[in-house]
Parts: structure tokens; C-alpha cells; sequence
């Protein structure tokens, strides 16, 4: 601890210097934080995912519709908890694409028995339950459209026109939240009943079926017995864990997590080697200055301390006021919410990024700490600056 | 000696020391190699992508949508209205009729060969003009479907991205087996990464009546004024016209903008650490040579010759810098083969990557621009140094 001063004066000696290699550090975990944001808000469909849900979709493909009949028969299959649907309503605001958001006709008390993530208070879930036309809409939502409770919102729907007309209005009865931070709250939620009524074609067809297990070891198996129970029959269905589910849309993108560490990769690559030789570079600067400490009696464990304290602090200074960059950045929302809804850092990245800039410190002062160690101090002393 | 001579004689000189500060200057070249390298990676994505969203050849074809859709996925054709709108003027015609095609266009699970998980693989089913709409398709391997049966012809992109897609196979879409009998090249390599056969096969395997749009083919480009107010002063119709070139060119903006965003923005990042790294190199190549500056001045240089000789050579380790990165994104990811789904259309476009010769450029700009930026300030220095303390400097 009493050599605290001394680190603190060799980072002050050139102050050019330490606030460049600051500035590339805090860079560097700048990104690797809002990469982590990005790979996070592709990735939420799966880390959100429940382990004891399970979605039907048709088995030919998404698109396809199933029979709302169908919830029936899976609520009768063994090991079925409870089962509920999604319908795709591709809802386009003010026409304007720009505008996109997901829109969905479910059967709201079934949907918040399936889905605890999203919370409501109980007065406006039971105006929901009172307004046929009701829609409850996420906070997300709510503050990029700054919509409110009575707003009433026209959708047009390029795949369900409403009979008699092209426009859908719903009245906004209720503002939902996560129960999670990252849960995403940019969805809009209609009463199915309303929709069924009112569409054009496609009556008592519906999306996907999100099924809950009595366990999720059973997953497996009642996934099997869905398909089977629906097999050779005209709606065969194809039944998946959420997670599977979700991780099968993203990868769907192609490799997002191996393109983003290449990305982070050349970064972290980059910036080691310009801290890496500043730090080198100042230490060879020093070599009497060490050579003189040795001659007073520092040992060599403690020389090679010093420098690596050095480097260390330096790289954790820059690397945790980026990262908390970072955070400020995940605060401030997302800058394209039509794309990434979900926009946060999760903790656990923070906590990887203040392990890396440990990381740093150390590998990029080894050499010239390591260096400095072997210092012989006759050597060191002859040495002119 | 005259200005000019001095700043030659000084840059040689100055790039003649670089391999006794090689660390640093290879340190500060790598950054910018970094820089460039994933600049060009990312951004060669984005061009990819967007040449394959792009058709070449004459705007003559235009696709017909229902009204308030975006996609032909959400998109739905009436028969009667398919009838309508291949009868209207404008429309080219051939020996059997109108050149026009009302097409169903739905999407299958396949494999993606890549990942070995199902992918959104768009399943198109044309009428018989279809090919002859878009004018360039072409059979490479085997033969057409024959309408009627369950046959099916796949694109080149297609034929590369997903499993079991080879000639001769056959894929279980919507409870039947359907044969691979053909694989085509042409339109864009949005149409080649799809998958085709006979509207009318496809049509009861869906479940579907109507279609879900209409290509067709112009007289003349010239044609399409005409060609749309026939079809939007028809109260008969509720759709819209669009040119396949200006379709298939705002289906592939929100992916090319996010792609851009993302590849701009890290770069940009990492590009101000590289300056960092670069202003640290020069002002420590400054630092060392202070005595040998002074004296350059004592012996009669001018500061400016001195001022420029710095960013020469700070340019040059970036350019060299830059280059290396450069070659190292074109060897690494031109012509590299993917696919992703778009956004927008919900399904599977093959396409290659593309480093073209304008990100080439533009990288080297980057690269030039943090050589000269982190140069400037070190520079500057160098040319105010006094003579006299500087001469006294150990």
C-alpha cells in the first residue's frame, strides 16, 4: 500500500502518454460492452426462454396457420399444464413500415397464466377483461410512440384485413411491464376474441401454441407426443422448447456470436499491443530509476510488482470507465427499437469485462515488469537515460 | 538547399530510423491494420448483401402487391384480380398470352448447411411466363419442373446454403414429396436463393385459393406510368405496382443500414483507439529524437520541412498499416459464402461477401486519415522545439 504514491507518480510523470493508453483501454471495453449489449438483445429470446415451455408451430413452416381447435386436444395430452396462442397481426401504424412493432391476438387470461414475465395491474387486466376492443401495449412501446391509457391506436394489417373495412382500432386499457430487465416490453396485445370476430378470412385458425410442462425433464417427451397425437393429420405440427425455438431464429441470421468475437478479438488485439508497447516503452525509459531502487534494497519480487501494479491500474482505470460507459449506453435505450427491443447489459457481462481488464493489466505489463526484474543493478546504474 | 529538397532529404531520413523504433511503429501499423480490417469484414457484409438484393438489366418488370403490403409474404392476390392485371395495358405479351405470372410465395423448413438447424427457405410457385417475365433465368443443371407435378427447380444460392437440395432428391414440404429435377441461375441472388415450382401444385398444398403476387413484364420501361394508373384507377383493385429493381432494393435496406450502423460504429471506436496508439507512437519517436531535431534546426532546416517529414512518416506506417488490413479482409472474407434471413422478407437470401474496390478505397482513406490525425499534433511539436533547450536535453 505504501507504494501506492509511487505508482501514482510514474502514471503522472508523462501524462500525455498515461491519458492516450487510458483513452485506447476505455475504448476498447466501450465496445466489448456494446457489443455485449447487441449479442445480448439477439440472443434474449433464449436466455428469457422458460425450461418448462414448449412452442407448436405448424410443421411445414411458421407462416402456416393451425386450428384454434388444436388447444383442446394438446391440454388433454399427459404432462400439458396449460396451453395458450399466438397469432402473427403484423399490425402497420400509421402506415408507415418504419413503424414496426410486434402485434398479437392472444386470450388474455390464458396469456398471463403462460407468460408470468409480463406484469399488469390487476385493475387494468380487468378492464381488459371489460373492453372487447382492448389492447395493453409494453413500456418500451409506450415510450417510443409516448402512447397512453385511452389512446386509441388505428393498425392496418396486411394479412387480416377486418371485414367491411381496412382499418383495426383498439383502445389502449393497460401498460404492461417486465418482470425482468431484459424481458422485452415492444409487444402490442389484442383480445383474440375481438380478432376472430372481425377478420376477413382465416377464422378460427391461429400462429403457435405455447404449451407449459408439469416439468421440464418431461419436455422432451410431450413435445414427442404432441406431433404424435397431430401426425398424417391436414395440420401435422412441429413441437420445440422455447430455447430451441429461439436459438433456431437466431441462428437463422447466421453466426452472430462468431462474427462479433472476431470483432472483439481484433480489438482486443489491437489495443494490447498499443498499451502493451507504451508500457514497455516506459519502463525501458526507467531502467536506471529501477536499477537505483534495486540498489536500496527493493527486492526483485517487488520491482516486477511494481510495474505490473502499474500497467494493472492503468488498465482498470480505463477498462471500468468504459465498461460504466457501457451501462450509460444500455440505459439510454435502444437507437433502433424496431430491431433490438431488448436493450441491456446484463451484469454478468460486467463482471466478465472487469475480469478482462485484470487481464490486460497483467499480460501487457509482464514483459516489462518481467524485464525490470531481471535488472542487473550494476548494468541498470551505468545505463544513461 | 531549397524547402523542398529538405522535406525529401528529412522523410527519407526519418523513414530510414524506423526500424530502430520498429516496436512502437509496428504497434501503431497493426492498430490501423486492425482498424481497416474490420471496417472492410463488416462492411463487406453490407455490400453482399446489397448486390444480392439487386437485379441487373432493363426496369421492365414490376411485381404487383395487395395494397397495404410491404412483402409478398403478407401480400394476397385474388384470381380474378391476377386476371385483371395481366390483361392490363402496358404488359408485354409473348405467343401465349401476357407476359405475367401470378406467383404464390410461401416459405419451407430446410436445414441450412452451415448450422444443421431449420432455416426459413422461401418456396415460390410461378406460372408458366414466370421465367420468361424475369428474362434471364436459366437452367444449369437438369431440367424445368413440368407443371402439374411435384417437381421443383432450385437457385444456385439456394443449392449451396441448405441441405438436400441436389438434383435428384427429393424434400417433404406440407405432407407430400416433392422431386429436385432442376437447378437455375439468374434474376438476383434474392430469386436464386429460392426455391421454385408450378403456382398450381403449390396452391392446394397450402391451403391457398388466391395468389399472393403478380410479375409481370413491360412493353417498355417506359410502359410503367401507364401500366400502374391502369391498375389504381381500376376500382376493381386494391393493390399496388413496384418495379422488381425498387422492390427488391427497399426489402434490403433495413439489414444493409443495420449491417452499415454496426461496421461503422465499431470501427469508428476502434479507430480512435488506434489514433491513440498512433499519437503515442509519434510523440514517443519525438520525445527520443529531440536532440537530433535541434540540431537538424541548427544546422539550418526549417520547421515546416521538419513539420511535414513527421506526418510523412506517420502517414506511411499508416498506409502500410492500412494495406496489410486491407489484404488481409479481402484474402479473408471475399466471396465468402452465407446466408442470413432478411428482415424484412422473413426468409433466406443467399449471397456472397464482397469487399469491393470502393471500401478498398474508403478503408485506405480511414487509414490515411488517423496516420495524418495522429501525426498532426506530434508534428507540430516537433517543429516548435526551441533549439537551444532542446540541444541542452539529455
Amino acid at each position: 500500500m505504501k507504494f501506492l504514491f509511487l505508482i501514482w507518480g510514474n502514471l503522472l510523470r508523462k501524462k500525455l502518454r498515461t491519458s492516450l493508453t487510458l483513452l485506447s483501454v476505455f475504448v476498447a471495453f466501450l465496445l466489448f460492452g456494446i457489443l455485449c449489449i447487441i449479442y445480448e438483445a439477439f440472443n434474449v429470446g433464449v436466455t428469457m426462454a422458460g425450461a418448462d415451455r414448449l412452442i407448436v408451430t405448424h410443421k411445414t413452416s411458421l407462416i402456416m396457420s393451425l386450428p384454434v381447435n388444436y388447444e383442446q386436444r394438446i391440454q388433454r395430452i399427459p404432462g400439458v399444464v396449460d396451453v395458450t396462442h399466438w397469432t402473427w397481426f403484423n399490425g402497420i401504424y400509421q402506415d408507415e413500415p418504419k413503424n414496426f412493432f410486434g402485434s398479437f391476438p392472444v386470450v388474455p387470461e390464458a396469456f398471463f397464466a403462460m407468460h408470468p414475465e409480463y406484469v399488469l395491474p390487476q385493475d387494468q387486466k380487468e378492464a381488459w377483461l371489460r373492453t372487447r376492443t382492448g389492447a395493453i401495449v409494453g413500456d418500451a412501446l409506450v415510450q417510443r410512440f409516448g402512447w397512453k391509457i385511452g389512446d386509441r391506436i388505428p393498425l392496418t394489417s396486411p394479412i387480416y384485413p377486418r371485414e367491411g373495412g381496412d382499418v383495426w382500432e383498439f383502445e389502449i386499457v393497460g401498460i404492461y411491464s417486465g418482470a425482468r430487465p431484459n424481458t422485452d416490453t415492444s409487444g402490442f396485445f389484442f383480445r383474440y376474441d375481438y380478432f376472430d370476430e372481425a377478420r376477413a378470412y382465416g377464422k378460427g385458425l391461429v400462429g403457435w401454441y405455447m404449451v407449459r410442462v408439469d416439468h421440464p425433464d418431461n419436455a422432451a417427451q410431450v413435445a414427442a407426443a404432441i406431433d404424435a397425437e397431430f401426425a398424417n393429420s391436414p395440420y401435422e405440427t412441429k413441437t420445440e422448447p422455447e430455447a430451441a425455438f429461439a436459438q433456431g431464429f437466431v441462428s437463422q441470421m447466421g453466426n452472430i456470436g462468431t462474427i462479433l468475437m472476431g470483432v472483439l478479438g481484433a480489438v482486443f488485439f489491437t489495443i494490447l499491443l498499443v498499451a502493451g508497447n507504451t508500457m514497455a516503452q516506459s519502463v525501458r525509459e526507467r531502467t536506471a530509476e529501477l536499477g537505483t531502487l534495486k540498489a536500496i534494497g527493493f527486492t526483485n519480487e517487488r520491482v516486477l510488482a511494481l510495474v505490473l501494479a502499474e500497467s494493472c491500474a492503468l488498465a482498470c482505470l480505463g477498462g471500468l470507465a468504459g465498461l460504466a460507459a457501457a451501462w450509460l449506453v444500455a440505459q439510454a435505450g435502444s437507437p433502433v427499437p424496431s430491431m433490438l427491443p431488448v436493450f441491456h447489459l446484463p451484469p454478468q457481462y460486467l463482471a466478465i469485462g472487469a475480469g478482462l481488464t485484470v487481464v490486460l493489466g497483467l499480460v501487457t505489463g509482464i514483459l516489462p515488469a518481467l524485464q525490470a526484474m531481471r535488472l542487473q543493478i550494476a548494468v541498470a546504474l551505468r545505463r544513461e537515460g | 538547399m531549397n524547402w523542398l529538397s529538405q522535406v525529401w532529404t528529412l522523410t527519407l531520413f526519418n523513414l530510414r530510423t524506423i526500424p530502430e523504433r520498429k516496436g512502437a511503429a509496428i504497434a501503431a501499423a497493426v492498430g490501423i491494420a486492425g482498424v481497416v480490417g474490420v471496417l472492410v469484414g463488416v462492411l463487406s457484409i453490407a455490400e453482399g448483401f446489397r448486390a444480392a438484393m439487386r437485379v441487373t438489366g432493363p426496369k421492365d418488370v414490376v411485381i404487383v402487391l395487395r395494397k397495404s403490403a410491404d412483402t409478398e409474404m403478407t401480400s394476397g392476390i385474388t384470381r380474378e384480380e391476377a386476371r385483371l392485371i395481366a390483361d392490363s395495358p402496358g404488359v408485354a405479351r409473348g405467343p401465349e398470352g401476357p407476359l405475367a405470372s401470378a406467383e404464390l410465395f410461401v416459405m419451407v423448413n430446410l436445414p441450412k448447411r452451415s448450422t444443421g438447424k431449420d432455416a426459413n427457405v422461401p418456396l415460390r410457385g410461378v406460372e408458366g411466363p414466370g421465367a420468361a417475365v424475369r428474362g434471364d433465368i436459366r437452367i444449369v443443371e437438369g431440367r424445368m419442373f413440368e407443371p402439374g407435378r411435384n417437381e421443383v427447380i432450385v437457385g444456385a444460392g439456394a443449392a449451396t446454403a441448405f441441405a438436400g437440395l441436389e438434383v435428384g432428391r427429393t424434400i417433404r414440404v406440407a405432407q407430400s414429396d416433392w422431386q429436385v429435377v432442376g437447378v437455375f441461375t439468374g434474376g438476383s441472388g434474392a430469386t436464386e436463393s429460392e426455391i421454385w415450382t408450378d403456382a398450381a401444385v403449390l396452391q392446394p398444398a397450402f391451403k391457398r385459393e388466391g395468389f399472393q403476387s403478380v410479375y409481370v413484364k413491360l412493353e417498355s420501361p417506359e410502359a410503367f406510368d401507364t401500366f400502374r394508373d391502369a391498375l389504381t384507377t381500376n376500382p376493381q383493385l386494391k393493390v399496388k405496382a413496384i418495379t422488381q429493381a425498387d422492390f427488391l432494393a427497399e426489402q434490403s435496406t433495413m439489414l444493409t443500414m443495420f449491417i452499415q450502423t454496426i461496421g461503422i460504429g465499431v470501427a469508428g471506436l476502434m479507430a480512435l483507439g488506434a489514433l491513440f496508439g498512433a499519437l503515442n507512437t509519434m510523440y514517443s519517436a519525438i520525445a527520443t529524437r529531440t536532440r537530433e531535431i535541434a540540431t537538424l534546426r541548427a544546422l539550418g532546416f526549417g520547421s515546416s520541412p521538419i513539420v511535414l517529414s513527421v506526418l510523412f512518416e506517420s502517414l506511411a506506417i499508416a498506409l502500410l498499416g492500412g494495406a496489410v488490413g486491407a489484404t488481409a479482409a479481402y484474402l479473408a472474407f471475399d466471396g465468402f459464402q452465407a446466408s442470413t434471413m432478411n428482415f424484412q422478407s422473413f426468409t433466406q437470401v443467399a449471397f456472397s461477401f464482397a469487399v469491393t474496390p470502393k471500401l478498398l478505397i474508403a478503408a485506405m482513406i480511414w487509414a490515411a486519415a488517423i496516420g495524418l490525425i495522429g501525426g498532426l499534433f506530434p508534428a507540430l511539436r516537433a517543429g516548435r522545439l526551441p533549439i537551444s533547450t532542446a540541444l541542452r536535453e539529455v
